[in-house]
């Protein structure tokens, strides 16, 4: 049993039906329930649950008030290589653009720990291409241990790995893992990786499992919104959230809702996801999985970002380079895999989270 | 009359609303709150404590008059639990120790048996063990006999401002143990913890309904009163209730 057999069932489904069919008060039904079906949450993705987004949003306030208070948890994303042997039509990290390509070694990657460090944030994520012969196992083993001397959780956000990889990695010091499937459409998922090991679609979808399985206490998951039809894929990342916390009742499950942003290729996403649907997404499933972590980046701008903390967010990213390294000594930052639009230090983040009445949490977790 | 005060390890509580550090918007809140409800003892997840950013640090807006009541949160393991404990200690955070084991993210329930044997651990390492639970009997003669100085069921699981949920288990907790049963998690409103403290809880532990309240320090007033009000009946001993009414003409009166 994997999740793959939910994928499956809607495999044939049609979306367009469903939300042809919703009705106002369907939505209503859905927006008082205290538990909802998979069908609810589909009904509050839907067009017509649109007109209803106040109402949306006043109760994924109140859900996530209740379940998380008013609190933000901050992380910082090191970006330890940009060599990449996929052909990911979208990303700036394409196997195919001519840019410079980097990898830390570990001095380096101290002086980033420590330029980081100084800044106060406790949890930090670091993220390689996926090119196993120049990012392996072991140079994955040596970066975590190195971080873990330095900050209080570390996550990865690298290529698909096996359980025992994940289990290793976790003796290293690493405690959560972040893993997007991009797209669960398998169709457009075929035609957006061209080449490399991220062709292998259920190797990729069944990768938060097996990292639940070797023991990792967080994964975040999340669809690249833009790729394929956005309602659809979000309804999937939901259902995936869900099937995660139902099958790992120990492990934390956090989703990312990552859209499109220009970037070095110059891929134009099939589908643009506005800031209204945006909210109504995150709200949406706010809703149907009232105990989730829900994570935004730097993809978004300040502004935005500071409107979303009341909506149902328990996760940001600040201070962010996503380019590798670029902590310690700015100038030497390589080219960016996305671009990032709040470009505020951690510290004015911190601050903007409080005026809005809200803690900037540094520290949530220590393996100890 | 005599102080009704609450002991629990070698510290007195007149005082029977127990708060916590967790979900306010600004730690500057706690303390005004700490004032207004008069609470004692103030519980804080020692995985918050984060001694490199001076301003978040928790512990300064915690008055040296508040006893700290050190959570285990986030551990999964009564090995882990007792590791932070011991971490507590060192820190100087006394030897008060709340263990709270949650091994289901979905619906945040303590874990009874990894409780138990954390229980174990850390009474005999000397620390006075506030294990939090869900209300199960013969589990709690068990943390009694492990050495536990309270046992703290659960209302309603974390989170949920539902009440007391579970309030006939709780009843026989009340009834039959003989260490202090604290009832933590789940209390949403000032009525729900006045209904425990008339049931005859010793004490409540209320953080939720506290710290998301739109006015924390009003929300730990009413609490505190709502606290004082139900111990106060409890203690004046109210009149049985009754499923029916008393009938004013009785059928047996023919009898004399």
């Amino acid at each position: 049993m994997s999740f793959f057999t939910t994928v499956e069932q809607y495999q044939n489904f049609s979306f367009t039906d469903f939300f042809a069919r919703t009705t106002d008060a369907q939505v209503e039904r859905a927006l008082s329930k205290d538990q909802l079906s998979t069908a609810d949450f589909l009904t509050l993705l839907s067009p017509a649950a649109a007109e209803h987004l106040e109402a949306m949003a006043q109760k994924a306030h109140r859900l996530t008030v209740q379940y998380f208070g008013r609190t933000i948890q901050l992380f910082i994303p090191l970006y330890v290589s940009n060599f990449c042997a996929n052909q990911c039509v979208y990303c700036g990290f394409n196997r195919k653009n001519n840019i410079v390509r980097r990898k830390l070694t570990l001095e380096e990657i101290e002086r980033e720990a420590q330029a980081i460090a100084s800044s106060g944030m406790q949890h930090i994520l670091f993220l390689t291409g996926e090119a196993q012969q120049l990012t392996p196992m072991d140079y994955m083993l040596d970066v975590a241990r190195c971080l873990k001397r330095y900050f209080a959780s570390v996550a990865i956000e690298v290529y698909p790995l096996e359980v025992e990889e994940y289990r290793q990695l976790q003796e290293a010091g690493v405690d959560s893992m972040t893993l997007f499937q991009e797209c669960y459409d398998q169709e457009v998922y075929r035609r957006v990786h061209q080449a490399g090991k991220k062709m292998d679609y259920h190797f990729r979808l069944n990768a938060p499992e097996r990292a639940a399985r070797a023991g990792l206490r967080s994964v975040n998951i999340g669809a690249l919104l833009g790729l394929a039809e956005p309602r659809s894929e979000f309804f999937l990342t939901g259902l995936h959230a869900r099937y995660l916390e139902d099958t790992f009742l120990d492990t934390e499950v956090a989703v990312s809702l990552p859209r499109f942003n220009e970037c070095e290729s110059d891929y134009k996403p099939d589908f643009l996801v506005d800031d209204r649907t945006f909210v109504q997404f995150l709200t949406a499933l706010r809703i149907f999985l009232p105990r989730v972590g829900i994570t935004v980046s730097t993809r978004e701008n300040a502004a935005f970002r500071d409107r979303l903390l009341p909506l149902g967010v328990t996760r940001y990213s600040a201070g962010s380079h996503t380019g590798v390294g670029g902590y310690a000594r700015a100038e030497e930052e390589s080219t960016p895999q996305f671009e990032i639009t709040d470009n505020r230090g951690v510290a004015e983040v911190a601050a903007a989270i409080g005026a809005h009445g809200y803690q900037a949490v540094y520290k949530d977790w220590d393996a100890i | 009359m005599q102080e009704d005060a609450l002991q629990l390890g070698d510290k007195y509580f007149t005082s029977r609303l127990f708060t916590g550090t967790g979900k306010f918007g600004s730690h500057k809140q706690i303390p005004a709150m700490l004032d207004a409800s008069g609470s004692q003892m103030i519980t804080m997840a020692l995985r918050r404590i984060d001694s490199h950013t001076p301003t978040e640090n928790i512990l300064e807006y915690i008055p040296r008059n508040v006893v700290l009541l050190p959570n285990t949160s986030g551990a999964r393991t009564a090995e882990e639990a007792a590791r932070i404990a011991r971490i507590a200690r060192e820190a100087g955070c006394g030897d008060f120790i709340k263990i709270e084991i949650i091994t289901d993210m979905k619906y945040l329930m303590p874990d009874n048996f990894e409780t138990l044997r954390a229980t174990e651990i850390l009474a005999r390492e000397g620390f006075v063990v506030l294990p939090y639970v869900l209300p199960d009997l013969p589990l709690a003669r068990r943390l009694e006999s492990a050495g536990a100085a309270a046992v703290m069921p659960l209302g309603a699981p974390i989170g949920t401002n539902r009440g007391l949920e579970t309030k006939s288990l709780i009843a026989l907790l009340i009834e039959n143990c003989t260490v202090p049963v604290v009832v933590d998690a789940g209390i949403g409103r000032p009525s729900h913890a006045a209904a425990a403290m008339e049931m005859g809880a010793d004490a409540v532990l209320v953080n939720t309904a506290i710290a998301t309240a739109q006015d924390p320090a009003a929300m730990g007033r009413a609490f505190a009163l709502a606290v004082q009000a139900g111990r106060m009946a409890y203690l004046a001993k109210m009149a049985e209730e009754s499923a029916v009414a008393q009938a004013s003409s009785p059928l047996t009166g023919f009898l004399h």
